[in-house]
């Protein structure tokens, strides 16, 4: 067992634990957001980590959002179906944009620029709609609760917020599996050498396209499912806080902050961003309006210049450095540099 | 037997310009052929008809009696044929190990396991001269070493045919020399089929077995070293001054064998 390892055993023993704390329901709200939104922000990174930068993922989160709420108001389907549908239909955006993109090379800039049309597009279906969606008014999945019903596991509606904080969990772990399964795979050396030097790696027999578009699925259907758990957790969706351009760079930001490479990274990013909004909104509240998002901005600035690697990324850094003081190898310069 | 590889009326233009213009050429198994000219001749081009990085404008290529015009890069590497680039291109993020483990896992298809994949990479550093200390980096390598790890990761590939691009750009006599013997090894060990691309003849007349000259997008002779050294087209078009260099290597190698 090493320091690692031990920390991570305490801190999944302290998550378990939490609610058994007795913190008042507010706290458990914070925690619960932190989880969804730390599971979002590692279905992010999966690809993000790879120079795959995604400014539309808030294009799958009102994906999986939307279609799992409609499914359920107006057809009665059960969330438990509609969330792999959801899946489904955000791996298929996710085909539909990517295999163009990085078929004919579109990488760097611009796929970014795709990908954050991308996220408006579906912003502004979602208000187009708004016969079937509620537009932007926002629309909430019809509940099932009621004084008598606290828990409804058909509608994926729970009063008790202590049975969606392990719900979540779960997911939050399913996240963190994901990542590593990601992270301990072929396809990570061979998307490490794609973001580097991907003519090289074609000619080495690697195929580009279905690598790219392998972790780009995982990451969307990932968001898709955070998208649709937080709309149920939530119980209430609107087009600007699912979907849109705003999420979208929250999104990046948050991971970013925390760390991309990094397993815990993006939950670390999760907590960063969730104790800063609280924080702002507590003390501030709303008389300095868009100052969270200058406050992001600013920040956002800093970390890439003196933190690229976000803060957890910074402290494994640090760590690693510490007990392995010279990693750099066994080779030697040779004569000819 | 028919030949390996088969080049027939390959053409590329450029827009308006040919670079590679109808040139057409065998490969024998177990072969290593230099491919040689001056800068702008189309050895270039031709290079990377054959490894699939640009699509002939007209002409076909054959490997082993199958037909592999306009394969994309990835294809051509899992038809067998594996190529080196003459700037290095190493994946920076990967340990050299992880470097030509990946090509060993992807050059076969996905079809090995991953320890296989990491012995065949051990393997092709040992062929090439290369720890296979697993925490080795690639920013350790020099110039020389970037060579070999580009060596090490398309012979990771088990590829048939090797197609070496001017490898011995940068390098020191000495590593010339170390650089030519180890293609030459590969060749008598593996049994693997090589094209050559150089800009310096010098130390490739020494190794290779037969010599394609290119000027112009046209081949302008072709033959075992000794005669397309003395072939005054060559001369002409390509050698200059360095004639007598060449001519003193060749005889070196003449000398060595008989």
């Amino acid at each position: 067992m090493n320091v690692p390892m031990i920390l991570k055993g305490v801190g999944l023993l302290a998550v378990l634990i939490f609610p058994a704390l007795g913190f008042s329901d507010y706290v458990l709200h914070i925690a619960i957001s932190i989880l969804i939104w730390g599971f979002i922000y590692t279905g992010w990174s999966i690809m993000g980590r790879f120079g795959l930068v995604s400014l539309g993922h808030g294009a799958f989160m009102g994906i999986g959002a939307y279609v799992v709420t409609m499914l359920w108001n107006h057809a009665g389907i059960t969330p438990w179906i509609g969330i792999p549908v959801a899946v489904v239909v955000s791996g298929a955006v996710a085909i539909f944009i990517g295999f163009p993109c990085f078929r004919f090379r579109i990488t760097g800039h611009y796929f970014a620029l795709v990908t954050l049309a991308l996220s408006e597009v579906v912003r502004l279906l979602i208000v187009a709609l708004r016969d079937t969606t509620g537009g932007s008014l926002g629309v909430t999945p019809r509940s099932e609760l009621t004084p008598e019903v606290a828990v409804s596991f058909y509608a994926m509606q729970f009063a008790d917020k202590t049975v969606w904080f392990y719900l979540i969990v779960v997911i939050w772990l399913g996240g963190l599996l994901i990542w590593r399964a990601v992270d301990r795979s072929m396809l990570r050396y061979a998307m490490e050498a794609i973001s580097q030097e991907d003519d090289a790696a074609a000619s080495l027999g690697v195929h580009v396209t279905r690598a790219k578009l392998t972790v780009t699925v995982i990451s969307a259907a990932m968001t898709a499912v955070g998208g649709a758990v937080y709309g149920q957790y939530q119980l209430y969706i609107n087009p600007e806080t699912t979907s849109g351009i705003a999420i979208s760079l929250q999104i990046v930001f948050a991971v970013i902050a925390g760390g991309m490479f990094v397993q815990l990274g993006p939950t670390m990013g999760a907590v960063i961003t969730l104790l800063l909004t609280e924080t702002l909104r507590q003390t501030v509240g709303h008389d300095v309006y868009g100052l969270d998002v200058m406050v992001y901005g600013a920040m956002l600035v800093l970390f890439i210049i003196y933190m690229p690697r976000g803060v957890l990324g910074w402290i494994t850094e640090v760590w690693s450095r510490r007990q392995e003081p010279r990693p750099t190898g066994t080779v030697k310069p040779q004569p000819g540099e | 037997m028919s030949a390996m590889l088969q080049v027939r009326d390959l053409t590329k233009k450029f827009g308006g310009f040919t670079a590679v213009d109808r040139i057409e050429f065998d490969l024998n198994e177990g072969e290593i052929l230099g491919l040689i000219g001056p800068n702008g001749s189309g050895k270039s081009t031709t290079f990377n008809l054959i490894a699939g990085a640009l699509t002939p404008t007209a002409g076909s290529i054959t490997l082993e009696g199958r037909d592999i015009t306009g394969l994309a890069p990835t294809q051509v590497c899992h038809k067998g044929i594996a190529r080196t680039y003459q700037i290095p291109r190493p994946f920076r993020k990967l340990t050299v190990l992880e470097n030509v483990a990946v090509a060993a896992y992807y050059g076969a298809n996905q079809l090995i396991s991953r320890d296989e994949a990491w012995r065949l990479a051990e393997d092709a550093l040992e062929l090439t001269q290369l720890s296979s200390d697993p925490r080795a980096r690639v920013d350790g390598l020099g110039a020389a070493g970037l060579k070999k790890l580009e060596l090490a990761r398309a012979l990771a590939t088990q590829p048939r045919l090797l197609l070496a691009d001017e490898s011995l750009g940068g390098l020191d006599e000495k590593e010339m020399d170390q650089a030519a013997d180890m293609l030459s090894d590969i060749r008598r060990e593996r049994g693997i089929t090589i094209i050559w691309v150089e800009h310096i003849m010098g130390v490739l007349m020494r190794v290779v077995d037969r010599c394609v000259v290119l000027d112009h997008g046209e081949i302008i002779a072709a033959g075992l070293p000794q005669d397309v050294a003395h072939d005054p087209k060559v001369i002409e078009v390509y050698l200059g001054s360095d004639a007598e260099a060449l001519q003193t290597q060749v005889a070196g190698r003449v000398a060595g064998s008989a």
